[in-house]
């Protein structure tokens, strides 16, 4: 009992500093604070994360959330300037919309399942097969990696794909090595 | 290309070079043990990947670009994007040709079902590895590979 009350007391931690967070991420107009906030955002969601016993969720969050994606964002900074432009449009619709988004949002969780329900759609369908006979199909001790790399050997698959579609979508914007010697030689000439 | 900003920043602080070069193989090792303990721990092809990247990553930040270049050359980046994703395939279109259902991993084994899963286990979870740590090096390398013109 008394480490749940404590686990729910660090939650209650996280998610009131993952709020203050984002105000601040909002107004702040160093682009460069930003991206370090943007950073430390994904460190307290990956601690969150590990609160919810999903370790691999949360290793991926630290690893591009707090990694990856902030050096991304400091290489785009190096490319353009680090302080924000001030905006021209006219910011009292944009509130408008935000507010009134985020309310839909919360009025749309009030009908989910309650956090860690056992009774709740999703643990009632094809879970249980996969926790019962996972050993025995499968047979390996980790049931999260039978349910991504076999049971759902397709979804992963197409994650994959997705993944290499960013690459190559993202190759196109930029350009690929290849692409950018054959202007550096056009330039030589 | 060689006097890109992060590299032109990095080269001057010395305590990032020591703690860098100190992390960066634990990291990689990290990767893998992640990558191949997938099976019996958390973990799996998509976070090992990233963690590889995120250690190849720190590397350039801490010697610069050129260094990251040199070891992983990006026409081999770019190849290695493809050859993560055709070996996920390529396990499926094997269990097709071995009678099985496209990604059945069970008849991967002639004489067990459950070896079979393992092997096939393994095997995609290499490929998205593959596919994941060079698309991160790669995106890297398009962002800090430009210079302001």
């Amino acid at each position: 009992m008394g480490e749940s009350v404590m686990g729910s007391l660090i939650e209650a931690i996280l998610f009131v500093f993952l709020i203050l967070l984002a105000l601040c991420i909002a107004r702040i107009r160093s682009l460069f604070a930003a991206a370090m906030l943007f950073g430390i955002f994904s460190l307290l969601a990956a601690g969150m994360m590990t609160l919810m016993d999903a370790v691999d969720v949360a290793f991926t969050e630290a690893a591009v959330g707090a990694g990856i994606s902030t050096v991304l964002f400091l290489s785009a900074l190096g490319l353009t300037s680090s302080e924000e432009l001030h905006p021209v449009h006219h910011r009292f619709m944009a509130k408008i919309v935000v507010i009134a988004t985020g309310l839909m949002l919360a009025y749309g969780t009030l009908d989910m399942p309650a956090y860690g329900d056992p009774e709740a759609p999703i643990h009632r369908h094809v879970a249980p097969h996969y926790l019962e006979e996972s050993a025995e199909e499968i047979g390996i001790p980790n049931v999260v990696t039978s349910v991504l790399a076999s049971y759902r050997g397709y979804d992963t698959f197409g994650e994959t794909t997705v993944v290499l579609t960013a690459a190559v979508g993202a190759m196109l914007l930029l350009g690929t090595s290849a692409a950018r010697r054959g202007e550096d030689g056009e330039d030589e000439r | 290309m060689s006097d890109t900003p992060i590299k032109m920043r990095v080269r001057e602080t010395v305590i990032l070079r020591v703690v860098g070069k100190a992390f960066v193989p634990f990291i990689l090792i990290f990767a893998l043990y992640v990558q191949f303990h997938g099976d019996y721990g958390p973990g799996g092809g998509f976070q090992a990947g990233v963690i590889f990247a995120a250690g190849l990553i720190l590397h350039a930040l801490t010697f610069g670009l050129d260094e990251l270049r040199r070891a992983i050359p990006p026409i081999v980046v770019e190849v290695g994007i493809a050859l993560g994703a055709l070996l996920y395939g390529g396990v499926g279109v094997v269990s097709m040709l071995k009678g099985g259902e496209f990604l059945h991993y069970g008849v991967l084994d002639h004489h067990d079902e459950v070896h079979g899963q393992h092997l096939g286990i393994l095997l995609v979870e290499l490929g998205v590895g593959i596919t994941v740590t060079f698309v991160m090096v790669a995106i890297f390398y398009m962002f800090a590979g430009r210079s302001r013109q």
